[in-house]
């Protein structure tokens, strides 16, 4: 077993706690555990497995959270109560619904493919759960604090377009195809926006570690770039589905698009799978924007993340109340044309401006905290005239008579001819 | 290498969650972009029209309800007119007035709705729609003031309304009419300006005047393809030429010209409903039972009375044999007719737009299959 996960700190406070004598532990300052010599493993994979499970757990009713959370919440736009009926303030009603959702049958449709139909669900919950390893919810609390944090969460999230794609096509059913290849020309489209618009941050943390992102944000990076954080934030709504972009299952066009024929845990699964997404939405872009667990003393900086996540899922749920759904062809063209464009101009800014800023700091950082506020300052120039700019360009115009957008005024019967025709 | 590609054929409902009641569409797509839609009804068919046929005059009232049951005074309206005219009745002016007031409400209530469900079919998650049902709920509580019933309302009797208003109900009134220009405010402030539900609605499903008037189509949707046809102007039945209003026209004839053109009718049915208010008497809300028995037996003929409703013409044909139910009831129900050019409103556009489209008719499954 290498010393290298000794390095993290949530693993080794676990893990020498029980195993305690070994070399590592005891160079870390660790005394004593209760296992004896010679049974590390049992230590190490007792500790993988409780953080593991911490995680998940974590994730999950975290999402539990989130879906009465998101209920009350638009209730409460829409003038409504919301659920109020299990536990206080109808917190369980989440509970009741995963326990109904379990005893449900669970139908397979005679011409789905079997083996896709079941696997689908794994290919969309799995790689939603893998992102949570990576994202710091604490000062060293992380599951897998590796180096390349950013391109992780970048490849892995992609993983749900194809989940969707799998679940439509398995299914067999026409409208579930519709939703998949949605899905994948939503994933295709913004993909790249999205990754495009953390190379600015990348360029200024110099790093694609998570820690090392959330370290460099002396200025939250919402501050210094402006567009990157719009676009990914746009980006991010796209990935995870959420109006206005959530064409997937938009229930008036497909109803449930590629849930139509799932049902029991299966669906609660994929279900599960996208509510997951949606909270690991919000929690990489608090690490990666809103700077992560970084807050003022003496509050705890896991009290600082959830607060943080806390305000970007209601950043979300209130999109949702508020904005109807764009089409297809709306969206497609936001990603090409907008965001695209968008993540160019950041580029070139950031770029310039960290060229520019070449030197390092006594300290090791790439920049101080002025030269921050510098390119904050500079970003929020070039942020508003360039939105002002593609939305001239990408909005909808009013109507134009002269290309005959409003049709020429009708000839309407005089009084007399109109009362003549109805005596008939 | 050529990809092949071929239209899939698609069936969307008549259970889904935006087809308004059961309405099925046989949707030939090429990827998003619709080819050919075929569109199958009769899922709601109750046979009323038949019923009708074996109910006494004052009975078949029950029945208008359920045909259009988002705007049942409306249905009430049009078949009292109907029998009216075919047995000669002079109605009571202060019902008249009444049923005014109610007729104007149920529009009200009747575009509330056809507006929040087309801002439900857009996507927008139930926000309009919980905001548009509130101004409808405050009207259906008026109705249960009047009759006591909410929605299947059965208000209007031959020559007038079945019962004076309460006390209580004109103040209840003056504040809905006093708060609703506010709330129409709100809601066009959320809707109108938004730059998704433009881009979305803008352009789509555009109905050329002379078309529409080929497929007589009537309502709303005619005047958002800028014809001036509103039987309340054209044709006034009741009182309203006694009453001033100015009538919305939009020139665009797309799904947001349909949308405005609701939303500003809205505006014009408080107008309506202050002067009913203002020349309303005291008297008698019906005539009596020696002038208008309970079983009318109007003289042998046919008569057709209609009505702008909430959604186009609302005619009613009545046949009578001198017998006390009618010989024959036919029903013009603009939900059905401003359904026949469906087809063409929708080909050419993609997925998003087929329910979006299919909301700005605004029908009504109960009256379209009747």
């Amino acid at each position: 077993m290498s010393e290298a996960f000794l390095d993290n700190s949530l693993f080794r406070n676990i893990y020498c706690y029980v195993a305690g004598d070994s070399d590592g532990c005891v160079a870390h300052g660790y005394s004593s555990g209760f296992l004896p010599g010679g049974w590390e493993w049992v230590a190490f994979a007792l500790t993988a497995f409780v953080i593991t499970n911490l995680f998940i757990q974590g994730a999950l009713g975290a999402v539990l959270g989130l879906i009465w959370g998101e209920r009350r919440i638009l209730a409460r736009f829409q003038n409504r109560v919301g659920p109020n009926r299990w536990g206080p303030f109808g917190s369980l009603t989440s509970l009741a619904d995963a326990i109904k959702t379990m005893f449900k049958e669970d139908i397979v449709p005679d011409q789905a493919d079997r083996f896709l139909f079941n696997l689908a669900p794994v290919i969309m919950v799995v790689p939603v759960l893998m992102v949570f390893a990576v994202i710091p919810v604490g000062i060293g609390t992380v599951v897998a604090d590796i180096n390349i944090g950013l391109l992780f969460v970048i490849a892995i999230t992609s993983a749900s377009g194809l989940a969707i794609a799998m679940a439509a096509w398995a299914s067999a059913n026409r409208i579930a195809i519709f939703s998949g290849l949605r899905a994948v020309a939503l994933l295709v489209s913004y993909e790249i926006p999205m990754a495009l618009s953390l190379l600015g941050v990348l360029m200024i943390t110099g790093t694609l570690s998570m820690t090392g992102t959330i370290e460099a944000q002396d200025v939250p990076f919402i501050i210094v770039q402006p567009l990157g954080f719009l676009v990914f934030f746009l980006a991010s709504l796209a990935e995870m589905s959420r109006t206005p972009f959530d064409l997937t299952e938009a229930e008036s066009e497909l109803a449930a698009g590629h849930l139509n024929d799932y049902s029991s845990m299966k669906f609660g699964v994929l279900f599960l799978a996208e509510w997951a997404a949606t909270i690991a939405g919000a929690a990489i872009i608090t690490t990666v924007f809103l700077s992560g667990w970084r807050g003022w003393e003496p509050i705890p900086s896991h009290i600082w993340f959830a607060v943080k996540v806390v305000g970007v899922l209601f950043a979300i749920i209130w999109i949702r109340a508020t904005w109807p759904r764009l089409r297809i062809d709306q969206v497609l063209t936001l990603a090409w044309k907008g965001l695209f464009e968008l993540t160019m101009i950041n580029l070139i800014v950031t770029a310039i401006l960290t060229g520019a800023m070449a030197d390092r700091e006594a300290d090791g950082s790439l920049f101080s905290t002025s030269e921050l506020w510098i390119m904050a300052a500079v970003n929020w120039a070039v942020f508003f005239p360039s939105i002002y700019l593609i939305g001239k360009l990408l909005a909808a115009k009013p109507y134009d008579t002269d290309k005959g957008e409003t049709l020429p005024a009708y000839p309407v019967a005089t009084e007399e001819h109109a009362l003549e025709g109805v005596a008939d | 290498m050529t990809l092949k590609t071929e239209p899939v054929s698609v069936n969307l409902g008549p259970q889904h969650p935006s087809t308004h009641g059961v309405f099925r569409f046989r949707v030939t797509f090429d990827g998003e972009e619709i080819k050919d839609v075929e569109p199958i009804f009769g899922y709601l068919h109750r046979g009323s029209e038949k019923l009708a046929e074996e109910r006494t005059y004052a009975q078949v009232v029950t029945l208008t309800d359920r045909m259009d049951y988002v705007s049942s005074m409306l249905s009430n309206q049009a078949y009292m007119l109907a029998v009216e005219k075919l047995g000669g009745i002079e109605p009571a002016p202060r019902g008249v007035w009444l049923r005014m007031i109610a007729a104007e409400l149920q529009r009200i209530a009747s575009h509330m709705v056809a507006i929040g469900f087309l801002l439900q079919d857009l996507g927008a998650w139930g926000t309009p729609l919980t905001y548009a049902m509130r101004e409808r709920e405050a009207v259906l509580s008026m109705f249960e003031m009047l009759c006591g019933a909410r929605i299947t309302n059965s208000y209007l009797r031959p020559g007038g309304v079945f019962m004076d208003a309460p006390e209580e109900f004109w103040p209840t009134l003056d504040s809905f009419l006093d708060a609703l220009p506010h709330r129409i405010d709100e809601l066009e402030s959320y809707l109108t300006g938004n730059e998704i539900i433009f881009a979305r609605t803008k352009g789509v499903a555009v109905l050329h005047p002379q078309v529409a008037i080929d497929a007589s189509i009537t309502g709303p949707m005619l005047r958002a393809s800028g014809v001036d046809w509103d039987l309340r102007h054209r044709d006034p039945y009741d009182y309203y030429d006694r009453v001033q209003f100015d009538r919305p026209l939009h020139n665009a004839g797309d799904n947001f010209a349909r949308y405005w053109v609701r939303m500003q009718e809205m505006r014009e049915c408080i107008k309506i409903i202050r002067q009913c208010v203002e020349q309303i008497e005291p008297g008698p809300v019906r005539p009596s039972h020696d002038d208008v028995p309970f079983l009318v037996r109007p003289p042998a003929g046919d008569a057709y009375a209609a009505i702008e409703g909430s959604k186009g013409e609302l005619g009613f044909y009545l046949v009578s044999d001198g017998g006390i139910s009618p010989y024959r009831c036919h029903v013009r129900a603009p939900s059905l007719i401003n359904l026949t050019l469906l087809r063409e409103m929708l080909i050419g556009t993609l997925m998003g737009d087929l329910f979006v489209s299919f909301g700005s008719i605004d029908l009504n499954m109960g009256e379209v299959d009747r």
